[in-house]
């Protein structure tokens, strides 16, 4: 018998690759069990563990509490209804401050600037009214909400209890082929789309993760819920007598909310089992110790991870698209401006759907944020209709401080209950903003996921809102 | 129009564009698929099937071949006509025979046939029905570089999931293990080594009741009607004709695991188990996943929390908590223990 010092490489070779055969598939898992079993063997000499663990028991009983029957439910509703109640309210002053400094105080003095310096009066729009003015709106309506939800949610995420949300909820998304933690990802989303696609990163499965990214949409975002509230105010709120008016607006965004959840639920679902049924999905869910919040840390992370890139990525895309919003309402061909002969060119499309083309045009130029949707609305709608007693001019975004203003200058622009109503469904179902679409294309890194993100929500959008339109008018609403 | 109108019309269009792009059944997905098949595919689907009665030592026919393919008589003799030409195949006493070349050929479409099945099996989470037709389609796409460079990414596997060696690449294929189940003895105790994926509709009713290659089987007792086993602590019954297309080994008394098969699942909150074996069904990233989090045979686990909807459970795993879901403990089976977690 030769001994292996003086066999052939492909003696040995052919050795192996036989033995290989012989020994099968059991390799991987043997090596793991055998690391697993050493070190434990070794862990087992060397760790003392003390005995009485204290700090395991009062995991254990909090752990009882927010995920028993009774109380895990209420809690969870608790907890995030105050962080929407403190993240609402407390955002009010700041937005108006600086809503007050960057848009009523430095826009002025910009342009006064601009005036001085001999500036032509193109260039001035263009620089000041139209890319300015976007990222002002931008940064003044996102920033104060983002600055606030985002460090509450980093310190429950930090305190341990969101993974308990995860683990109660599983049940409910696993029907749907989603994971329990889509539940965070979506509660983000409320905040901001973009920030919520980047957290979809705590999915480790990468078909569950998928779906969380392409419906995340579906919640309504920060720059979003002022549109709603003020929609539903002017059409929703009129329906009934005054005193129940704030009642009756706030219980239609409550029912957007819902409709936006169930359209969560039923594209995963349907993602689920169609296109996403080959990715491979696993499932496993770390409840981690509780632990104090580390408060400073977390602050800093969540304002320069969640928020201010965010922010920076939504200024980015807002500035090119002020200057659109300006150059299409100031550029003239033929007697009329881009926006009019745009507008009217999709008027028939948007009637069919029971909106109109100052939305549709809206939300086309201001598709890198929700924030400046509104704004624009109103622009155009005074530029179509030529009523000059409000706004800036031609390519000047604004908003009213009066409800009943707005609510002027909307009928003026010939919008009824339909409109409201199909206004509410579309700036929930519609493609998300350009901000968020970036953030998909970076996070999965391929443009295929980012064309589906877009255009499976707008279409969504245009079916729901065409159906509603012609039942609505069916049933008399227009 | 009047709205009516219009949202019949509208229902129409959307009814029109379903059926159209409809992943899978819409008629662009038929119409691609139904054009897929090329002159080259139909060789190498005619090779795969020559190699496949030598392989199992049967003869071929003209008739077998064309029954395979779905092509007719007059078809199958022009396929053979060319595969002559290209001197894949030859004629020894009126019998359809591989050439050295053939063989190899035929041997490179298996390779990536199974790898792709193997791929499909741990990588992906296509349903164990399409494992097959996928392969079909994707053996004819792939070049061999791309199959060495999946086969080092799935760490060189020996065999497809449904136990079938898969040809190395230098051709290397070992010649097939194992005898049917159907030939053990009552109360005599097997190892699945491979189930045969065709036809699909026997395989079918083979993965609906859970087998899965590397499993234990006992055998209870068989009659022309039936045959009656155990495996993992379940009785299960399949006809004769079905049970042959499952082969075992016969297991030595110092291989065979002794129940009682209990699931992690089955534990009770407060409950605790000593892991013994990951079920052969839990693959791939599946089981790499809960290998690293340290269920291995000889881990002791805790059932700690069961969430309100009765499912996923918590469990306490070498000191950490981890949400497993029922579907994932029901693959990890433990005996009864009073370790520390």
């Amino acid at each position: 018998m030769s001994t292996p010092m003086h066999s052939k490489p492909e003696q040995i070779l052919t050795t192996a690759s036989t033995l290989r055969w012989e020994i099968g598939e059991r390799l991987h898992d043997a090596t793991i069990e055998s690391l697993y079993r050493e070190a434990s063997r070794i862990a087992g000499r060397a760790v003392i563990l003390k005995d009485g663990k204290p700090r395991f028991s009062f995991d254990r009983t909090l752990d009882r509490l927010v995920t028993s029957r009774v109380f895990g439910f209420p809690l969870m509703f608790l907890m995030l209804a105050v962080v929407f109640w403190i993240t609402i309210e407390g955002a009010n002053v700041p937005s108006g401050l600086l809503a007050n400094f960057l848009v009523d105080i430095a826009h002025p003095f910009l342009k006064e600037t601009g005036t001085s310096l001999g500036f032509p009066w193109w260039l001035n729009g263009f620089l000041f009214d139209g890319m300015y003015l976007a990222m002002a709106w931008v940064i003044s309506v996102m920033l104060p909400p983002m600055a606030i939800f985002f460090p509450m949610f980093t310190l429950l995420e930090d305190f341990g209890y969101l993974p308990r949300v995860a683990f109660n909820l599983d049940a409910l998304f696993r029907r749907a082929g989603a994971h329990g933690k889509q539940a965070l990802t979506m509660a983000m989303g409320y905040g901001c789309n973009a920030a919520a696609i980047i957290s979809t990163r705590v999915i480790d499965s990468p078909r569950e993760r998928l779906i969380a990214i392409l419906t995340n949409n579906f919640a309504l975002c920060n720059g979003r819920w002022p549109t709603q509230i003020l929609v539903a105010t002017i059409f929703i709120g009129a329906l009934v007598p005054s005193h129940l008016a704030s009642a009756a607006s706030a219980l239609a965004v409550v029912g957007v909310v819902l409709i936006g959840i169930f359209f969560t639920f039923l594209v995963s679902w349907g993602l689920s089992r169609t296109v996403l049924s080959g990715e491979v999905s696993t499932f496993s869910l770390e409840l981690p110790p509780y632990r104090p919040p580390r408060i400073w840390r977390t602050l800093y992370t969540s304002v320069i991870d969640r928020t201010l890139i965010v922010l920076w990525r939504a200024v980015i895309w807002a500035i090119p698209a002020g200057a659109v919003i300006w150059l299409v309402s100031n550029i003239h061909i033929g007697g009329e401006s881009i926006a009019e002969w745009t507008i009217g060119s999709l008027n028939p499309l948007g009637i069919l759907i029971g909106l109109n083309g100052v939305i549709l045009l809206a939300y086309i130029i201001a598709i890198p944020a929700n924030e400046i949707v509104i704004p624009t609305i109103l622009m155009l709608t005074v530029l179509v209709t030529g009523s000059a007693e409000v706004g800036g001019g031609a390519g000047v975004m604004f908003e009213l401080d009066s409800e009943t203003a707005t609510a002027a200058v909307l009928h003026a622009g010939g919008w009824t209950l339909l409109t409201g109503i199909n206004l509410m469904l579309f700036s929930l179902l519609h493609n998300p903003c350009s901000t968020t679409l970036y953030t998909i294309y970076k996070e999965t890194g391929s443009a295929r996921w980012t064309w589906v993100s877009a255009l499976l929500p707008l279409a969504i959008a245009f079916i729901v809102s065409f159906f509603v339109a012609q039942i609505g008018r069916m049933a008399g609403l227009e | 129009m009047t709205p009516f109108e219009t949202l019949l019309v509208g229902t129409a269009v959307l009814v029109v564009c379903a059926l159209l792009v409809w992943p899978r059944t819409g008629l662009l997905a038929r119409w691609r698929h139904a054009t897929d098949r090329s002159a080259r595919i139909l060789i190498e689907d005619a090779l795969k099937h020559l190699y496949d009665y030598e392989y199992r030592k049967i003869p071929p026919t003209l008739e077998s071949l064309a029954g395979t393919l779905s092509v007719t008589g007059d078809e199958a003799v022009k396929l053979i006509t060319r595969l002559e030409a290209l001197r894949l195949v030859e004629r020894r006493n009126l019998e359809l025979c591989l050439t050295q070349g053939g063989r190899s050929y035929a041997l490179r479409v298996i390779r990536l046939h199974r790898l792709w099945e193997r791929y499909l099996a741990d990588e992906t989470n296509v349903r164990e029905a399409e494992w097959h037709t996928e392969a079909e389609r994707k053996e004819h796409a792939m070049t061999s570089d791309e199959a060495n460079s999946l086969a080092r990414k799935l760490g060189d596997p020996l065999f497809d999931p449904h136990g079938d060696p898969i040809p190395t690449a230098t051709g290397v294929l070992p010649s097939p293990q194992g005898k049917p189940l159907t030939s053990l003895a009552d109360n005599e105790v097997g190892g699945i080594v491979h189930l045969e994926d065709e036809p699909a509709a026997v395989y079918a009713q083979l993965v609906a009741v859970g087998l899965v290659p590397g499993m234990q089987v006992r055998m209870i007792g068989q009659s022309p009607e039936r045959v009656v086993f155990e495996t993992a602590g379940n009785e299960v019954i399949l006809a004769p004709v079905v049970a042959a297309n499952v082969s075992v080994v016969v297991l030595p008394v110092e291989k065979r695991r002794e129940g009682p098969f209990k699931t992690l699942s089955s534990l009770a909150v407060g409950e605790r188990g000593l892991v013994t074996e990951l079920s052969p069904a839990c693959r791939g990233l599946h089981r790499r996943r809960l290998m690293d989090l340290g269920i291995v045979p000889g881990t002791v686990i805790e059932a700690e929390l069961r969430s309100p909807g009765g499912d996923p459970t918590a469990y306490r795993i070498r000191g950490a908590t981890i949400a497993l879901r029922k579907q994932q403990a029901d693959l990890i089976y433990v005996s009864e223990s009073t370790g520390t977690p």
